[in-house]
């Protein structure tokens, strides 16, 4: 038995980079914080959009493929669970293809505004893959097009899943 | 992940991000997460745990009122095994040289789609309106 502390995953890669011989991986460091927008409904009455990027999209979709993917999908979160699908180059894709909630909590957070603890899951998740090489893209082509939907979509808050 | 959350919250829009990769979201500071010690590929819980990644999610969602200062990362309180020696294995250098070493998960970079199931392919709309490619 040990306990250990978190997984730094910034240095494991870095010793990854170095270990099969490719230039270092440059990191993004903020040192700015962006300042917090209020919210402006308690959670119990919010409306809340979801956005993964663990591969998912749907039978009927184009796949991601795994060389710098920019693009993203759309996904309806009261289509068919079994119609779901993940792919993805970096992480174990066992358990996603198992169950899609350990990436894209769709059915938990049914679960809470069931329950009254959220207002409502907005109909439209927004997912990409990720592993996107170049941070500079993630920042300038992605980032500003998802924001962009969010703010057509108009929800109260965003929920972000990493894989 | 954080980077887009930035985005979403410089707009005006309250923004929580999940995560299992602490360091990482330390540095992209997004303006509210929260954390769970799980392997990656979990960051909403363990499969076919649907009460626990319930209950999980209320208390990440939580963090939209409860955090107040912009970076902050709350850390749930969640155990993937009581032994932590899981992380030992996970994306070490001499793992990549084992060949069945099961740590380096990461498949051939292709640029073309790759579907779960090759009969996925076979009904994928290539005109996809909800499929959005950006250059």
């Amino acid at each position: 038995m040990s306990e250990q502390p978190p997984i730094d995953y910034i240095e494991r890669t870095q010793k990854q980079y170095e270990a099969l011989g490719y230039p270092s991986y440059q990191w993004v460091y903020n040192d700015t914080a962006i300042a917090l927008a209020p919210l402006k409904k308690p959670i119990s009455e919010a409306k809340l959009s979801l956005i993964a990027s663990g591969g998912l999209y749907t039978r009927g979709q184009v796949a991601f493929h795994y060389k710098d993917d920019l693009s993203y999908r759309e996904i309806n979160v009261f289509g068919p669970a079994a119609d779901l699908r993940a792919s993805h180059f970096a992480y174990d894709l066992a358990p996603v293809r198992k169950d899609p909630n350990v990436v894209f909590p769709v059915e938990p957070l049914k679960q809470l505004v069931a329950s009254g603890f959220l207002g409502a899951l907005a109909e439209r998740a927004y997912t990409f893959m990720g592993g996107i090489y170049s941070a500079r893209k993630v920042k300038d082509v992605l980032a500003p097009a998802l924001a962009a939907r969010l703010l057509a979509d108009q929800p109260d808050v965003v929920l972000l899943v990493p894989a | 992940m954080g980077l887009i959350a930035r985005e979403i919250e410089a707009l005006g829009i309250p923004t929580l991000c999940l995560s299992s990769a602490y360091s990482i979201t330390r540095a992209v500071r997004p303006p509210r997460a929260s954390f769970v010690d799980f392997p990656l590929g979990h960051t909403s819980g363990r499969p076919h745990a649907l009460e626990e990644q319930v209950a999980m999610m209320a208390e990440a969602l939580d963090g939209f009122a409860g955090i107040t200062q912009s970076g902050e990362i709350k850390i749930l309180p969640y155990e993937w095994l009581p032994d932590h020696s899981w992380k030992d294995a996970v994306m070490q250098p001499a793992a990549l040289d084992a060949a069945e070493g099961d740590s380096d998960f990461r498949l051939p970079r292709f640029d073309t789609p790759q579907y779960q199931y090759e009969a996925d392919a076979e009904v994928a709309d290539a005109s996809c309106p909800t499929c959005v490619f950006l250059a």
